[in-house]
């Protein structure tokens, strides 16, 4: 009998290198050229009308990173990638400034709708406020195409544009605060991305505004050899609030591309952020090939009494992840919070985890980090909490757990703990198991699939970190979850 | 760093290299042994002394910490030995069979050999084995890795020590108590090699006596437990000493044995007891303990790797740490589980009290996990003294002296306990005692 349409779907829905997401769009676009050099980094400059200080920025950091070595203290292994042999420019040749979403290219606005991420302003019914109304700002390769709400959210002060524009517009924002929680040297991926950073968001949210809708950046890489370096900085000024949300893309290719993005979250006095991420990059095929190297530096700096960041991300994407966000908690009774699920299969290498720098009196963190491997797949957490000597009454709670599923895979925990002063508490938790039988023995005899148990046993292991991701974005994980997994059993 | 690039070397390594220039006509061994120590000198020329930059040396820098390097020990006059033997006996009437090692070679004559041949258990001195066929065996010791400085230290200077063989079957009934007794200032290295046969069973003690001066410590344990055999051993690193001491266990852990070990420390300016447990066969179990106690400037370093090779086995490490003073506390602990090592189940958990403002603690307890049918768990907590319970002694009218005295004995206290070896716990307690009481 041959098989039915249906079957075949659901054969095909269930293929580890399912990406939903692979596919490529053809539109035009312009490049720079090939290769890393200060000629690349002047006509990205000069491409940007950046200011002189900029460009000067960019090339002492390209100085610094020709003197430094490629980190090997990871957990993950792939070839030497050859930075001469990329694009560190690319963007889709008809946005000369775009005005008004009739001016972006249909080809560009089509990709975002197939990707989920509506862009068009919704309009305000009478007497129906939209319940969730987020303002985006969609990268295509290396540039912003569109901002959306802006009007709105300047209205309430709140500044929320791509950074090139923030350069030109905001310059002395942009100088004051650019490199100031992840200096041009902290490392080596961080240097590259000051030398070539193409684009990014810029939020600054003015003393006491609660930012009226949630924002959110969405990276998509199109173009083929290209690499993608956005950098985002977010100004929480005193006793502001807001809530960020990141989501990431790229077409399904057979090479290998380069992500590597800066993000630095400062944090005044009273103000919170809340940082939430959805990486779906592509995770290459079953067979390890093509996927997205991710190497991110993320960082808080809770420079203020009573600020708090908390960083809430999901990660099923990527060959490679290579990414520790992490909060500096500077100030008096500052908070830092710390929510990852990441989700493994194939022959993803997952290497990531969070710093908490306790230097404030009464400061205080979390960290509740679960992470799921399967299929072929290496997931590692590595993480650091420390209080210093002045840290008095900082207190910390870790928990990682790790899900393994099948018996190619492996499941890692590097924390380092350290105390420096007496009255810090720190508590350290972490487990390893696989999905027990019994757990499966019940789903099953209650009717459930094999599938289906385990994605509803991994959606209440991950529970705690879902629970914290705003509502879009949740659905979104829980989906994307059993997405990944699929396949793994059996 | 790289390793083609020749390092500069500190006046330590240089100290060390003369030493062995000087040494090397007097160390025992075969050809074949004679060409593993110039490997191993080699190793420290290359890389130098293990530093912070090398991940496993990341909170323990030997290389800052050794200024020099002094010459290796002479050997002991015996009657020297034998007044400190008795002037410092840390274990009282305990009832016991003794082995010495005084200045890094072994002393016969004031070892019961034959008491314990009568028990089955025979004893070389390892020099004579060192110098037989098969004595380069004793120094290869794959199970380490080859890139551990400190073992590659012990290879290069080892001046002597002991061979100790538990016949198969034999079940030894009193504990035996190695020392080591420095009777002159000077480096003192050892390497000792304990095999328990099949079904057998021994207690060993370790204990470290004398001062050493201006010269290091290095101690390095390879025991061998057979399938079905029994292996506790309790380790008293005591005393204040100001140049470092160095410990190193290897154990290779057979199927359906057990091992069991409690590393102890209170006092030198820089300990370090590093433990490779390797299992090799199913069923076993491995419980590893670890008490430690340190104050003014001192570095008390626990670090220990449990190689889950085969299935089925379990181990459980239970570290504890009271600091005072500007001590640095380290402990840094690792479970890997090989992918077909299925079943197996480990559970760490380390544990710190800071009694000062001024002292630190680093943790890092570490799983490495390749297999998915496992139970593997981590803990680690770092806080000072709960003033809740404080307040509840004080408040029966105990001083706060002694409560807190109470409460950090209390804390220490659950790992001896749980390591179980009745007859040593009371001594143990009673050192904790002497050491609060000197803090």
């Amino acid at each position: 009998m041959p098989a039915v349409q249906e079957t075949i779907d659901q054969v095909k829905a269930i293929d580890v290198d399912q990406y939903k997401y692979g596919f490529v769009t053809d539109i035009e676009s312009e490049k720079g050229a090939k290769g890393l050099s200060e000629e690349t980094i002047r006509f990205l400059s000069a491409k940007k009308n950046e200011p002189e200080w900029m460009t000067e920025w960019r090339l002492d950091a390209l100085r610094r990173f020709q003197q430094m070595d490629e980190p090997d203290w990871a957990r993950v292994s792939y070839p030497k990638i050859d930075f001469d042999d990329l694009y560190y420019w690319a963007a889709p040749k008809s946005v000369e400034g775009p005005k008004s979403l009739d001016e972006v290219d249909p080809e560009l606005l089509a990709t975002y709708e197939k990707l989920g991420i509506p862009l068009a302003e919704q309009e305000i019914l009478a007497g129906v406020e939209p319940k969730n109304r987020v303002a985006v700002d969609a990268v295509f390769d290396s540039v912003s195409v569109v901002t959306t709400f802006k009007e709105e959210l300047k209205k309430a002060g709140v500044i929320f544009c791509s950074i090139s524009e923030a350069l030109r517009e905001y310059p002395d924002l942009v100088k004051k605060y650019l490199g100031s929680v992840v200096p041009v040297t902290d490392n080596y991926y961080a240097t590259l991305n000051s030398a070539v950073f193409s684009d990014g968001s810029f939020v600054y949210i003015p003393e006491g505004v609660r930012c009226p809708m949630e924002l959110s950046t969405y990276f998509r890489i199109n173009e083929q050899n290209t690499g993608q370096f956005e950098r985002t900085l977010i100004i929480a000024e005193k006793g502001s609030y807001v809530s960020y949300l990141e989501g990431c893309t790229a077409p399904q290719r057979d090479e290998n591309q380069l992500h590597a993005a800066v993000v630095e979250l400062v944090a005044l006095d009273d103000a919170e952020i809340k940082y939430s991420t959805v990486q779906n990059w592509f995770p290459g095929d079953k067979d390890g090939k093509g996927g997205i190297y991710n190497f991110v530096t993320k960082r808080g700096d809770c420079r203020g009494k009573n600020s708090k960041i908390s960083w809430t991300q999901v990660e099923t994407g990527s060959a490679i992840t290579w990414k520790y966000p992490s909060c500096i908690l500077r100030g008096e009774n500052s908070r830092g919070e710390f929510y990852s699920i990441a989700v493994s299969n194939g022959y993803q290498q997952v290497d990531s985890g969070t710093k908490m720098i306790h230097l404030g009196k009464n400061s205080s963190s979390r960290i509740i980090s679960k992470g799921i491997s399967a299929g072929r797949s290496q997931n590692t957490y590595r993480g650091l909490v420390s209080a210093h000597k002045k840290a008095s009454n900082a207190r910390n709670f870790t928990q990682c757990d790790s899900l393994l599923i099948g018996q190619d895979c492996g499941a890692h925990t590097v924390p380092y703990i350290e105390s420096k002063n007496a009255s810090a508490q720190f508590e350290h938790e972490a487990t390893t198991s696989k999905i027990s039988d019994d757990q499966m023995f019940y789903c099953l005899q209650r009717g459930l699939s094999e599938e289906e148990a385990v994605a509803l046993i991994v959606n209440g292991f991950v529970k705690d970190v879902i629970q914290q991701l705003p509502m879009e974005f949740a659905v979104e994980a829980q989906k994307l979850i059993s997405i990944s997994l699929e396949g793994s059993v059996g | 760093m790289n390793a083609s690039m020749p390092i500069r070397h500190t006046q330590a390594e240089s100290d060390l290299f003369d030493r062995f220039e000087a040494a090397k006509p007097d160390l025992a061994g075969s050809v074949a042994v004679s060409a593993l120590r110039e490997a191993a000198v080699n190793q420290i020329r290359d890389r130098g002394l293990p530093h912070r930059r090398v991940e496993e040396y990341k909170y323990s820098d030997l290389r800052a910490f050794m200024k020099s390097a002094a010459q290796l020990v002479s050997k002991a006059e015996v009657t020297n030995a034998k007044d400190l033997l008795a002037a410092e006996n840390l274990f009282g009437d305990l009832e016991r069979h003794k082995l010495v090692i005084a200045n890094g070679s072994f002393v016969a004559e004031l070892s019961d050999i034959e008491a314990l041949a009568a028990e089955g258990v025979t004893v070389t001195d390892l020099n004579d084995a060192l110098a037989g066929e098969h004595g380069s065996q004793l120094l290869a010791s794959p199970k380490t890795g080859p890139c551990d400085g400190v073992v590659a230290l012990n290879t290069a200077f080892v001046q002597g020590g002991v061979v100790i063989e538990v016949a198969d079957g034999a079940k030894v009934s009193k504990p035996v108590e190695l020392i080591h007794v420095a009777t002159s200032s000077g480096a003192q290295v050892t390497r000792n090699k304990v095999r328990v046969g099949a079904d057998g069973s021994l207690r060993l003690l370790e204990t470290f006596i004398g001062e050493t001066g201006e010269g290091e410590l290095n101690a390095v344990f390879d025991y061998d437990v057979a399938d079905k055999a029994f292996l506790a051993t309790t380790r008293l690193i005591v005393g204040s000493n100001d140049a470092a001491r160095l410990l190193t266990t290897i154990a290779t852990i057979g199927a359906e044995a057990e091992f069991k070990s409690l590393g102890f420390m209170a006092g030198p300016r820089f300990a370090r007891n590093q433990q490779f447990i390797n299992f090799t066969g199913e069923n076993s179990e491995a419980k590893i303990y670890g008490v430690t106690m340190a104050g003014g400037s001192d570095l008390a370093d626990q670090t220990l790797i449990v190689d889950h090779a085969v299935p089925h086995c379990n181990s459980r490490e239970f570290f504890k740490t009271v600091l005072d003073g500007n001590a640095k506390g380290v402990y840094q602990g690792r479970i890997n589980v090989a992918q077909h090592a299925q079943k197996t189940d480990g559970e760490m958990m380390t544990q710190a009290l800071l009694l000062s403002e001024d002292a630190e603690m680093a943790n890092k307890p570490e799983l490495e996990i390749f297999a998915d049918d496992v139970l593997c768990a981590h803990g680690a907590t770092s806080g000072q003294i709960d003033e809740d319970l404080l307040f509840y002694l004080r408040a029966r009218g105990i001083p706060e002296d002694e409560a807190k005295t109470l409460l950090v004995l209390a804390f220490l206290s659950e790992a001896i306990e749980e390591y179980g070896e009745d007859d040593v716990t009371e001594g143990l307690e009673a050192r904790v005692r002497d050491w609060l009481a000197s803090h």
